[in-house]
Parts: C-alpha cells; sequence; structure tokens
C-alpha cells in the first residue's frame, strides 16, 4: 500500500474480484454439496444400520422361537424324537465341554511355543522363518471343512487312525485354531517392550529365564484372551465335526475315546434345526440362545481381560 | 562382547547350556506344527485325489457340468457345484461388499469415537456367531419373512413356496462377512495418514469427497484385501449353505434356484460312515483339493494386498 498512487486501483480491483471469486465458491457449490453429502452421510448409516439390523433380528429371532423350549430339561435330558417337549442337549453339552477341554490341552502349549519361537527367536530375514509365517496367515484362512477333511483322512483314518472317537475331534478342531492362537499369542509377545528384555540379559539371565520370567507373565493377559477367542471359534464349529464323527444322535454321555460316537452343540442343533416340526425347531433356536450366551459370556470375559490387565509401557 | 586379551569375562557362560538350546528347538518344533499342517492337508487331499483321476477322467470332472455322483452311472462334473459355490458367493458379495464398506466408511470417517467404540464391537459379535444358527436364522427367517414376500413376483421364476435357495445361503454368510469386510478396511482407512485428510479439507473438499476421492483410494489395497479375505471365507463357508442353500447340484447363478456347494457336498457325503477306498469316499477328497485351491488363491492374494498396505504407511 506504501506504493500509493497508481496501483490503489489496481489492488482494489484485484481484492474485489477475489471476494467475488470466493463467495461465488462458498455460496455456489456448497448448495449442491449439502445435499450430496447428507445423502452420502444417509447411505452409510443405512449400510451401517442394515448390519446391526441383521444382528438384532438373528437374536430376535432366535429368542421369539425358542423361548417356550428354554427350560431345565434343556441341560438335563438327552436328545429324543420320540418326545420332543423333553428333549435336550445334555449329551451335546458334555461332547462340547470334553472337545473344548481337548483344544485347550493341544492348543495352548503348541501355539504359545510356536509364538514364542517366531518372536523371540527367529531370524525373520531366513526364509523358512518368512515361510513358517507366511503360511500362519493362510492356515488361518483355510476353510474349517477342510481341517475336517485332513481329521478324517489322518487322525480318524490312515496313520493315526483313531476311529471316529472324541479326542479326534478336539485334534481337528486345535489345528484350525491354532493359527488363531499363535497370531495372537504373538502380538501379544510383541506389546512387550524391549527394554524389559534387554534389562533382564544385562542382569545375567539367560534367554530362556528372561521369557519365563519378563516376557511371559507380562504378556499373560493377551495369550489368555486370544485363547479365549479361539475356544469359543471352535465351540462353535460344525463342519470339521461332521467329518470326524460327531454323529448326530447321541443319547448317552460320550467319553473321550468312547468309541461309540460323540455330539457336540452345534452338531446337535444342526440336526434339531433340520426336522421341520416346530417343536425340533424350538429346540434348535433354544439351543442356539445357549450357545449365544455361553460365547458373548466368553467373549465379554475376553475383552475384560485385555482392558484389566493390559499394560500400558 | 569381551574385551580383546582382557581377563576371562566373568559374564560369559559356565557351561554349554544344553536346556537353553532344547527349548529353543523344542520351541521352533511348535511353529514346524504349522507348516507341517499344511503339508498334511495337501498330502490328505493329494492321495485320494489321484486315486479318484484314475477311475473319473479328469475331462470329464473338469468340464462336465453334471454333479450327479449318486446316479448310475455317476457323473463328476465338478462344474456343477463349483457353479453352486459361486453363485452364493456371488450374491453374498452384492449384498456385503456395499454394506461393508458402507459400515467401514462411516466408522473411520464419519462416526464419533464413542459411537466407534459401541458399534465396532457389536458387529464384531457377528463374527463370533456360529454359522448353524445363521444358517438357521437363513432358512427360518431371511428365506420365508424377507426374500419371499419382497421378491419380485415370477421374476427369475419366483421365490414362492421354495424351502432353499442361493440367495438365503447368500444373505446369511453375506451377512457372516459384513464385519470382516467394515473391520478391517476400517482398519485400512484408519491408517491413511491425517495430513491427507486436512490436505483435502484445507482445498475445500466435502465430508464426502475427502471419503470417497482422497481415504478410500489411499486405503484401497487394504480394503481389497478385506475383500478378498470375505470372498475366501464365503467360498469355504459350510453351514449355512447345508441349511439354507438346498442339495441339488445346478449349474446357474439365478440366486432363487435351491443348488449345492462345494462344501456342502462334502459335508453332505461325509456325514455319517462311508467306506474308505469307495469312488465317494475319494469324490470328497477331490472336491476338497478344488475348493483348497480355490481359497489358497484368494488367501495368496489377500495376504499380499495387506503387505503392500503396510508398506506404504509403516
Amino acid at each position: 500500500m506504501e506504493a500509493g498512487g497508481a496501483s490503489a486501483p489496481r489492488n482494489r480491483l484485484a481484492v474485489a474480484g477475489a471476494r467475488a471469486t470466493t463467495e461465488a465458491m462458498l455460496r455456489g457449490q456448497p448448495r449442491r454439496d449439502v445435499i450430496r453429502n447428507a445423502i452420502f452421510a444417509g447411505l452409510l448409516l443405512l449400510a451401517i444400520g442394515i448390519a446391526l439390523a441383521g444382528l438384532l433380528a438373528l437374536l430376535i429371532q432366535a429368542f421369539a422361537k425358542g423361548s417356550s423350549a428354554l427350560s431345565p430339561d434343556l441341560i438335563t435330558n438327552p436328545p429324543s424324537t420320540a418326545f420332543p417337549d423333553k428333549a435336550g442337549y445334555r449329551p451335546a453339552i458334555i461332547g462340547s465341554l470334553e472337545l473344548i477341554a481337548g483344544v485347550l490341552l493341544f492348543v495352548v502349549p503348541i501355539g504359545v511355543g510356536a509364538a514364542l519361537y517366531l518372536e523371540e527367536y527367529a531370524d525373520n530375514s531366513r526364509w523358512w522363518n518368512r515361510l513358517i509365517e507366511v503360511n500362519i496367515q493362510n492356515l488361518a484362512a483355510v476353510p474349517s471343512i477342510i481341517y475336517g477333511i485332513l481329521g478324517l483322512a489322518f487322525l480318524v483314518r490312515g496313520p493315526l487312525d483313531l476311529g471316529f472317537i472324541l479326542v479326534a475331534g478336539s485334534m481337528t478342531l486345535a489345528l484350525l485354531v491354532l493359527p488363531m492362537v499363535i497370531i495372537a499369542a504373538r502380538e501379544a509377545l510383541r506389546a512387550v517392550p524391549n527394554s524389559i528384555r534387554q534389562g533382564s540379559l544385562a542382569l545375567g539371565a539367560t534367554q530362556w529365564q528372561t521369557i519365563r520370567r519378563q516376557v511371559l507373565p507380562a504378556s499373560i493377559p493377551g495369550i489368555a484372551t486370544g485363547v479365549i477367542l479361539a475356544v469359543s471359534r471352535a465351540l462353535g464349529e460344525t463342519a470339521p465335526l461332521l467329518l470326524v464323527g460327531a454323529t448326530v444322535f447321541v443319547t448317552f454321555d460320550p467319553t473321550p475315546f468312547g468309541t461309540d460316537g460323540y455330539s457336540a452343540m452345534p452338531v446337535q442343533i444342526f440336526n434339531y434345526a433340520l426336522r421341520p416340526q416346530d417343536e425340533f425347531q424350538a429346540l434348535a433356536a433354544a439351543g442356539i440362545i445357549l450357545m449365544l450366551v455361553v460365547l458373548l459370556a466368553m467373549n465379554s470375559f475376553a475383552i475384560w481381560l485385555r482392558n484389566r490387565y493390559e499394560q500400558r509401557w | 562382547m569381551e574385551p580383546a586379551g582382557g581377563p576371562p569375562s566373568r559374564l560369559q557362560a559356565q557351561g554349554k547350556r544344553y536346556g537353553e538350546r532344547a527349548i529353543r528347538w523344542l520351541l521352533a518344533s511348535c511353529a514346524i506344527l504349522s507348516v507341517l499342517t499344511t503339508t498334511l492337508i495337501v498330502v490328505s487331499l493329494l492321495g485320494p485325489t489321484i486315486g479318484f483321476f484314475e477311475i473319473v477322467p479328469a475331462k470329464e470332472f473338469f468340464f462336465e457340468i453334471d454333479w450327479t455322483p449318486q446316479f448310475k452311472p455317476p457323473s463328476f462334473g465338478v462344474l456343477g457345484i463349483v457353479a453352486g459355490t459361486v453363485n452364493v458367493t456371488l450374491w453374498a458379495m452384492v449384498f456385503a461388499i456395499p454394506i461393508g464398506l458402507g459400515s467401514a466408511v462411516y466408522l473411520s470417517e464419519y462416526a464419533s469415537p464413542r459411537v466407534r467404540k459401541t458399534i465396532k464391537p457389536a458387529l464384531e459379535v457377528l463374527v463370533g456367531i456360529p454359522t448353524v444358527a445363521i444358517g438357521f436364522f437363513a432358512v427360518s427367517f431371511i428365506l420365508p419373512e424377507l426374500i419371499v414376500p419382497l421378491w419380485p413376483g415370477e421374476f427369475l421364476g419366483g421365490a414362492e413356496g421354495k424351502p432353499f435357495m442361493a440367495l438365503a445361503a447368500a444373505l446369511g454368510i453375506g451377512l457372516m462377512v459384513v464385519p470382516i469386510i467394515a473391520s478391517l478396511s476400517d482398519d485400512a482407512m484408519r491408517a491413511v495418514p491425517r495430513g491427507l485428510h486436512e490436505g483435502a479439507y484445507a482445498l475445500g473438499a466435502t465430508k464426502a469427497k475427502v471419503a470417497t476421492r482422497v481415504v478410500f483410494p489411499a486405503a484401497l489395497s487394504g480394503i481389497a484385501a478385506s475383500i478378498v479375505l470375505a470372498i475366501s471365507r464365503a467360498l469355504g463357508e459350510t453351514m449355512i449353505v447345508v441349511l439354507a442353500g438346498g442339495g441339488t447340484p445346478k449349474f446357474t447363478l439365478n440366486p432363487v434356484e435351491s443348488i449345492q456347494t462345494m462344501t456342502a457336498y462334502i459335508a453332505n457325503t461325509a456325514t455319517g460312515d462311508i467306506a474308505t477306498g469307495t469312488i465317494k469316499y475319494e469324490s470328497i477328497f477331490a472336491v476338497g483339493a478344488v475348493l483348497f485351491v480355490m481359497t489358497l488363491i484368494m488367501n495368496v492374494i489377500s495376504i499380499r494386498l495387506v503387505r503392500k498396505y503396510r508398506e506404504v504407511y509403516d
């Protein structure tokens, strides 16, 4: 502005021009954009609304259909085709509990062991360690029924030849959820800062002493969360069990090595669901309620555990 | 570690520490078990599949469209059940991709942190629901209460009075994979640096434009990975299609037909005690091998894509 005189009109012109452009932009464009923005936001809300409505409808429908069959009989009585109003899930519940116990027995040591090796020992520049890593990622996405085929070919028949026993089912489910446990345990181990390890090593501890006394205790909540989530996945799996002999109509309490067959919650639900009569449909829905309650409790516990014991370093 | 020529270091271990080495190998063998699992899967599929192809010509298996193992003479044209799998997967994705991506954009760009904190776990509950429950929901609610009343008359043959159909299974699977797409895409979009958002806003872009033109393309490989993973899950899903899809192999992509998928064939055939060495027993493995290869391709693509977007922003 010090230039004064001659340049003042030009400056005024430029300012006026800039203001006109800006005002045109602010006035003209938003009109259409406001509407577009609103439509876009509306569509997004619709999308998430449909997803949540689907979840809600599933829960409501299970309760609407199954509430009539909810009774202590559901837990204490064996299934029956003749008396559907007295039928229950007893052998299936016991079978599922035994299956899960077996899964834990297999999957915790092996899964944590593999995670420890990959995080604490393995040199990631080696091709075989990278191969193991990619392989675990892929295994996590292999269809569950393929694990059923594996169980059928290797555990039930073939090399191990265990027959159609509950333990074979446990092992199949354990292989299925093993990648999940390894991935979760690795994340938990990775969250432990390196300074802890270095401090321990500097004080003269060996690598295993460091892992056992420092790294593992610090990562237990994370590992436990992963294990619970994996177990809840195993609990809900049906398809692989169909191949390894969870036969559908078991009226006695199954044993781990019994050759007379075993059942599991989801398999029994499946069996009831296949029958068109209303009584069996209600039984299936009641079984679903039972499973959802258990699974929800397990998942909530896992989340609580993570939030409660998660350490901030 | 030790100073050259100095006194013998007290920091050196006294013995050879065999225990430490044993532990290392023990842990390594746990990790190797995972590779062994893959090997076992391949071997267990391969053996009977080779036996299968000694009886059924590969040309019939891969190029015929009739899958009728129970007929005499049987026909093993795998395309008849591959079509069922593709049918269900296709319609599941038509439902799940827009819903999943819409949810993801909402969660990452629009939702307040508090809303996000409640909605995301709620959505993830869906992942934990047993598929047998979703299958039951599909056949006893989605089909009779949603598809039949809403289907436009005789379109594509009509939906009235059908107890099973591909679309019911597809919507069930869609519901199952929506949280996978939503959750993973949300993660990918939140990994896009804030600077890109702010730059776009500074240039006068609206919220919708920032979401669709800036964040979405920047997160594309992560989003694509989530979709590929969802496809892989849909291809391998068993219980939903067994309960809602029907059991008749049909070479069609028509959503209101009753179909049979590869997984449903395996589950239906293997239930019960079928004799080892029969052609029916071996056909399970041949179908399983096809399914395994299809999902393997999807998984490899997904793993590659994830690695790509990690490289860009980490």
